[in-house]
């Protein structure tokens, strides 16, 4: 078991990760935490995708002496498509950053329940 | 193939996207310039969609490779006659209530105008980004593209918008980031993400668990993108708070590309057979469509702003396609489709009549609507058109695809579908019905302390209530102005047309967008 846990522990750290995120998001009540967890959310599935281009022994991807095979070079790809995951996500943190500004100035607050109790 | 009939595929993403940097930039000298750039895009991509089409329908599915490099290693746009439908539907619509959107605007948001329109032109650059490509991944990109632009406009709305809009970010990031773990599960068995290459390579993984996982993330991620009925928290807010303009934009349109992009994924992606008969994705998915179009519809009759009562019909709506998905049968996809079709023109001609209605009266308070056929006679004729279609009356096109999914219900047996659109459909009835009332019956109350004034000197020499009204607050004809209501008649015009040649579009387009192994 702890074997199984260890072999693949990139995956168990995503899977935390995420779920640290997700409570974050989910329990928090107030609104720059939700932000916060949505980051960690963000942040977890980068680390996963990262994590499936690595092989183990594998070196950079740029073509050198010794190293012919595709086997022995990282994929690169995963890696790429996380810089468009990362610009997406430092926008989504930019607007909803943005956002949360707006609500502060109106309400003069950023805890869920005051806010609530200020609309009613 | 001509030279601009083979540029179109990515002329239409690109003219909106180009000119979308053009409007801060003219529109920093000359501010009315925004809204007439934002039109000539949206109609260049109009024209480009409608050529696609045609394109399509004659030579078949067009294949467009950016820079020249050949998938499954570049990204690809692939026209078929499914997305090329899409992309005409998305193109009419966005043309029909940009066109209605200069009025409003002006007066929700006067010194906003640049901006807007520029996000306004990013937003219709994602919608159609998502519908013409060919990869996972891009798709993905547009997806947040649309998302964001969203969030950025339905948090310049009225007194809760940046609240709703939080909450939307909140919702939508989690559905966008559950649509990229099923990317990156598909990506580590299979290597590609190009949707063609991806339905080659996957079929004989269809046993493999990380494939089902991948399934199950794209479900749920799609359910909260579409707003499906547990995870639709965050429409009726965001709809609601946004700015009219915004919410005749973004109500018909995001939900119905979420759709497409669910379709995709489950009839293409995966192949039919994977999402019926191997995991039951499409009967889970039809049961919660049925309890999502009967809690939809309580939920939209218990409310008195119209523009919530709207989204929450946008709710029951979704039921309706993701049932005719669900189904996963002929009848079922082309009710989905043409129930895709009618619920744009619709949603759209009834959100751009409460845009109006908001021009006129400042609210949208459903009892605030008294003598509103008096006032407003060709505005409230084009939401009664919305109003029979939303209910199915013939000739409407909601009448057909209404049809069409009952049929697809009877072929697949499941006589409780039939019997929840049913249901749905009476609900539907009640709630119009109930605006229908307080606009054409119901005479108008005295409120203000003036007219209260008037009220007592009245009744003491003896005149009638309705007398005092009268002489109170004459009724006249005060209409929007033309450039709001040519737009929604013609909106209008389109739920009636589509509904007469039904049978042309369904034998011209949507039999060939359905695919073919169903």
């Amino acid at each position: 078991m702890v074997d199984y846990v260890i072999s693949k522990y990139n995956y168990w750290i995503y899977i935390v990760l995420m779920m640290i995120g997700f409570y974050g998001m989910m329990g928090k009540r107030n609104l720059m935490k939700k932000l916060i967890g949505m980051n960690i959310f963000q942040t977890a599935i980068i680390l996963f995708f990262i994590s499936i281009g690595v092989k183990k022994g594998g070196t950079l991807p740029v073509f050198m002496e010794g190293a012919t095979r595709a086997a022995d070079y990282v994929n690169p790809l995963p890696h790429v498509l996380m810089l468009t995951a990362i610009v997406v996500l430092v926008s989504t943190t930019g607007v909803a950053l943005a956002v949360l500004l707006m609500i502060y100035r109106r309400y003069k607050t950023l805890e869920e329940n005051e806010i609530l109790r200020s609309i009613r | 193939m001509n030279t601009f009939q083979a540029q179109a595929a990515i002329l239409i993403i690109m003219i909106p996207l180009m000119s979308s940097y053009a409007v801060p930039l003219i529109g920093w000298r000359w501010k009315g310039s925004a809204y007439f750039i934002a039109l000539l895009a949206i109609a260049a991509s109009l024209v480009c969609s409608l050529i696609l089409l045609s394109s399509v329908l004659t030579q078949g599915t067009i294949h467009y490779h950016l820079g020249g490099w050949l998938p499954p290693w570049g990204i690809e746009y692939v026209i078929d006659p499914l997305n090329g439908f899409m992309g005409v539907v998305v193109c009419i619509i966005s043309f029909l209530v940009t066109l209605s959107s200069k009025k409003s605007v002006e007066k929700e948001l006067p010194e906003k105008k640049v901006r807007f329109y520029t996000i306004y032109l990013l937003l219709f650059t994602g919608l159609m980004g998502i519908v013409v490509t060919g990869d996972v991944f891009n798709l993905y990109v547009f997806l947040e593209i649309a998302a964001l632009t969203a969030y950025t406009l339905i948090a310049i709305g009225k007194e809760e918008a940046p609240l709703a809009s939080f909450k939307y970010i909140i919702m939508g990031t989690i559905g966008a980031c559950f649509y990229l773990l099923g990317v990156g599960y598909l990506y580590m068995v299979t290597g590609s993400l190009n949707i063609a290459d991806l339905a080659q390579l996957l079929p004989p993984l269809y046993r493999s668990k990380v494939v089902l996982t991948a399934m199950a993330f794209f479900v749920i991620g799609l359910s909260i993108k579409i707003g499906l009925f547990p995870l639709h928290v965050w429409l009726p807010d965001a709809y609601t708070s946004a700015p009219s303009a915004v919410s005749a934009f973004i109500g018909p349109l995001m939900t119905k590309v979420g759709c497409y992009v669910m379709i995709r994924v489950m009839f293409t992606v995966f192949k039919p057979y994977f999402s019926i008969e191997l995991i039951p994705v499409t009967t889970i998915l039809s049961w919660i469509a049925a309890v999502a179009m009967i809690v939809g519809s309580i939920f939209a009759i218990v409310q008195s702003d119209l523009k919530r009562m709207l989204s929450y019909s946008i709710v029951a709506q979704i039921g309706y396609i993701v049932l005719g998905v669900g189904l996963a049968n002929r009848a079922g996809l082309t009710g989905a489709l043409l129930h895709i079709l009618n619920e744009t023109f619709t949603i759209g001609c009834l959100f751009s009549v409460a845009g109006a209605i908001v021009y006129k009266l400042g609210t949208s308070d459903i009892y605030q609507f008294s003598n509103l056929f008096k006032r407003m006679p060709l505005t409230m004729a084009a939401f009664l058109m919305g109003a029979f279609s939303m209910v199915g009356i013939p000739p409407t096109c909601g009448f057909f695809s209404k049809l069409y999914l009952i049929l697809g219900s009877i072929e697949a047996r499941q006589w409780v579908f039939v019997a929840v659109i049913l249901i749905s459909t009476l609900l539907n009835v009640i709630y119009f019905f109930k605006v229908i009332e307080i606009a054409y019956f119901k005479p108008r109350q005295l409120a203000t302390e003036k007219e209260k004034e008037i009220l007592k000197v009245v009744y003491a020499n003896g005149g009638t209530y309705e007398e005092i009204v009268k002489e109170a607050a004459p009724i006249g004809m005060n209409e929007v102005p033309l450039s709001m209501l040519i737009p929604i008649l013609i909106m209008a015009a389109g739920i009636l047309i589509s509904g007469i040649f039904y049978f042309d579009i369904i034998a011209g387009v949507i039999q060939f967008a359905i695919p073919s192994s169903i």
